[in-house]
Formats: structure tokens, sequence, C-alpha cells
């Protein structure tokens, strides 16, 4: 391998979530240490991903079928309809298992300043979906934040006259939270949100 | 160079995996930007938030560098305003409008007290559209663009005064209006009479006419020269208190 090949893979990892060049070399000395074992199974896995993993057209997961399995799952309610602001958001949720349902991605959330509108997120699909009659509840998962917010109540709006029921993730102390450590703003919301004992 | 100095979040630019580059209306030094470390970690996440109040240091070598701010919470607005939609339409539009509109590093400590009025009229006071209206008046008059709503144009009378000339932003009473009122726009009482606060029971008609009035201004002086857009969470704000049947219904 010639030494700008070398380079070249180092500065390709180096953009990976969690790497910067020293790391990224190290990853590509372990790599090149174990070539038959890590980095051709890798390289194949790497590109046969690129060429069969694709956004399922329905929900916007990532899958190699269409639609994806979540999708195909027939024991999955298809009366709840999970809607999530990224694909991380919905492995986060289906790991957790609560959860049962169908879900969709948005794409991102509103943001006034970055000018994401509602026509660069994949809300008309998610109405569609709706207005097929199946689901009865909307359940919206975006995050706590000011974006994800503004994003949960534009959803509730175009929902409302659907006949649907909007819910949202409640707010408040995760599990295993001392109060001692939480910011205002949460324990904030979950005083606002208590619920009788 | 560094200061210590209040701030209020207007924007948050995720830059890389872990840091931001976060901009403030700080009280003595304006609209700010800095880098912040850390700031999409679990610790400041929650603190960098648009409309929270906060306390910042920044450093830097020179004065025109990014430079990196610390920043501690003092006081978590934004999440306040999440059970109520209009609020936080409010509260975004008022970050997006300062943040688009203001110039870098040029003190203003008025709107600074405006906006920190305005936060405190979200987390707990049904007046908050009038000071929101207020509000927008306010930053047009920083922007250079203040309105004479004072005295009329015409007549210099002081009582009366019913609208406002959507050329000159000057304000007219009704009486000289003369035929004029459909081409006007209504000045609403709360902000023609000068005084500091605004009553919860603003007529909702009142507070519409308000944010037309400043939307117009804001729309044709500030955001059309530019070609630019007004931030699109003011628009839902506006449809929003056009949809409310009441004042107390807003939320």
């Amino acid at each position: 391998m010639a030494v700008d090949d070398l380079q070249r893979l180092i500065e390709l990892l180096a953009r990976l979530p969690g790497l910067g060049p020293r790391s990224a070399r190290r990853v590509a000395l372990a790599l090149l240490k174990r070539k038959d074992v890590l980095m051709l199974p890798l390289a194949r896995a790497l590109e046969e991903t690129a060429l069969r993993v694709h956004p399922c057209s329905i929900c916007g997961n990532l899958d190699t079928a269409e639609p994806c399995a979540i999708c195909r799952d027939a024991a999955r309610d298809d009366s709840q309809l999970c809607v999530v602001e990224d694909i991380s958001d919905l492995w986060a949720l289906d790991r957790a298992g609560g959860f049962r349902g169908r879900y969709h991605v948005l794409g991102g959330t509103l943001s006034a300043l970055d000018g994401v509108g509602p026509e660069e997120l994949r809300i008309d699909q998610l109405l569609r979906r709706v207005a097929e009659g199946q689901v009865k509840e909307v359940v919206i998962a975006t995050g706590a934040t000011v974006a994800g917010e503004t994003t949960a109540h534009y959803l509730t709006d175009r929902l409302a006259g659907s006949g649907v029921q909007v819910s949202r993730l409640a707010q408040g102390v995760p599990i295993g939270g001392d109060l001692d450590y939480l910011d205002d703003g949460t324990l904030n919301a979950a005083l606002k949100a208590r619920r009788p004992y | 160079m560094q200061w210590t100095d209040d701030g209020i979040v207007l924007a948050r630019q995720r830059h890389g995996e872990h840091a931001a580059v976060v901009s403030l209306l700080t009280r003595e030094h304006g609209r700010h930007a800095g880098l912040v470390r850390g700031a999409m970690g679990r610790r400041l996440r929650g603190v960098i938030e648009p409309g929270n109040e906060v306390s910042a240091e920044w450093r830097a070598r020179l004065t025109e560098h990014l430079g990196h701010y610390r920043i501690e919470l003092k006081t978590a607005h934004a999440a306040a305003t999440f059970g109520a939609p209009l609020r936080l339409l409010a509260l975004v539009s008022a970050a997006a409008l300062t943040e688009r509109t203001l110039a870098e590093h040029e003190p203003h400590p008025a709107l600074f007290a405006a906006f920190q009025a305005l936060l405190r009229a979200l987390d707990e006071s049904a007046e908050w559209p009038a000071v929101y209206a207020r509000f927008e008046l306010g930053l047009l008059a920083e922007l250079g663009y203040g309105l004479d709503l004072e005295t009329c144009a015409v007549s210099g009378a002081t009582a009366g005064l019913a609208y406002v000339s959507p050329r000159t932003g000057r304000a007219v009473t009704r009486d000289r209006a003369g035929g004029y009122e459909e081409r006007l726009l209504p000045l609403p009482a709360f902000l023609a009479d000068g005084r500091g606060g605004a009553a919860a029971n603003e007529p909702l008609i009142d507070i519409r006419n308000g944010l037309r009035l400043t939307g117009h201004f804001l729309e044709q002086r500030v955001f059309a020269p530019h070609a630019r857009k007004m931030p699109s969470a003011r628009e839902r704000l506006i449809e929003g208190l056009a949809r409310a049947d009441t004042i107390s219904g807003i939320g």
C-alpha cells in the first residue's frame, strides 16, 4: 500500500464520529495488523451495507429490505404510530422494548434559524399514513428541546381534525436520577407533569 | 481578551461532534458568538437552548476572533414554555428575530432588558402577547427604525392617536385620519399610550393589530431590503393568534 493510500484511509477514518486524526491512525494500524480477520471483512461489510441498505419508503428506517423489518412485522400494533426525529431515536426506542407499534422518522426538527421548514421533513408522508385510517394514536417522541417541542406542537396542529389521539412522551426525573443533580428545566417540567400517586 | 456578562441564548450551531458555536444576546456586549466546548454533551445540551438566561465568560486573543465561551445556566426559560405552543413560538420568534437582525458586537442594553421582560412574561404572565408586541417595537427602535407613536404627525396632538402611517411610521389621531383609515395601520391603545406594562385583558384584536404594525415595519424596513424572509416561528405565532377566540384561550 502506498503511503498516499494509507494517509487517505486515515483521513477518512478521522471523519467518523468519535475519531480524530490520532485515533484514526491507531484504527488504521489496528486494521492493517489484522487484515484477514478484520480489515477485509470490514471492507466487504462496508461495501455491502452501502449498496444494500436504504431508507424504508414507509417509515424512513434503514434496512436492506423494502419495506423494513419493523414495517413488515405483522405482530406490531398498527393503531399506534410513534414519530421520532431521527433513525437513532427509533433504534433507541425499539431497543427499550416498551413500544410495539409502528414508527415514523421525520428526519429532523423544525428550525426557524436553520431554515428547516415542514417541507424539509417527512410530515406529508406522516399525514398520508394517518389518513389511511389504521392509526388511532400518534405518539410524538421528538426531543425535549425547543426545536423538538416546536415540531411537536406543529404536528399536533396538523393532526387536529384527523380523529387520532395525539400523545407526547413525558418529561421529568430519569430513572436513577437524584433531584440534586437535575437542571432547573427538568425539575420544573417534572413538577408540572406530576400525577396522583 | 476576556469578559464576563449576562446573556440570553439566541442560537446554537453544532461544530464538530461535541462543540457548538453559540450566539448570545449579552447585556453589555450585544449579540456575540463564541465556541462552547462540550455544548452537545449531557451537561450543557439542555442549558444552551434559545431563551435560557446564562452567565457567560468569553475569552479570545483578539476581539475579532470567535473566541470561547464558558457558560453557566442562570434561568431556564425555554423549558417553562414547553407546554404552551404560542408562548414557545413567541420565544423562538424573539430569538430568531434578534439573531437575524441585530449586528454583532454592538451593545443594546435596552433590548436585553426588553428580552428579559419578555422571558419573565412568558414564564408566568398572561400579559405576554402585549409584552411580545412591545419587544418587537423595541427591536425596531434599536435597529434604527423606531416608530413615532407619541404625537400626531398632522396636528401634534398626543391624545386620541389611532393609526400609523405605513410609509413614515408616525402616528395619526382618529380625527386627522381624514378618509385614509383603510390605508393606515391601526394603532392599538396599549402601544399608543406609552404605559410601561400591558394589561392581561388587552382585546385580542389589539394584540393582532400590534403585531400587524410591528410586522409591517420589520418586513418593509428590515427583511425585504435584504430579500430575506421573516422567521417561520413568527408566521406561525401570528396564525395561532388569528385562530384564538379569546385572549385567555391563548395560553
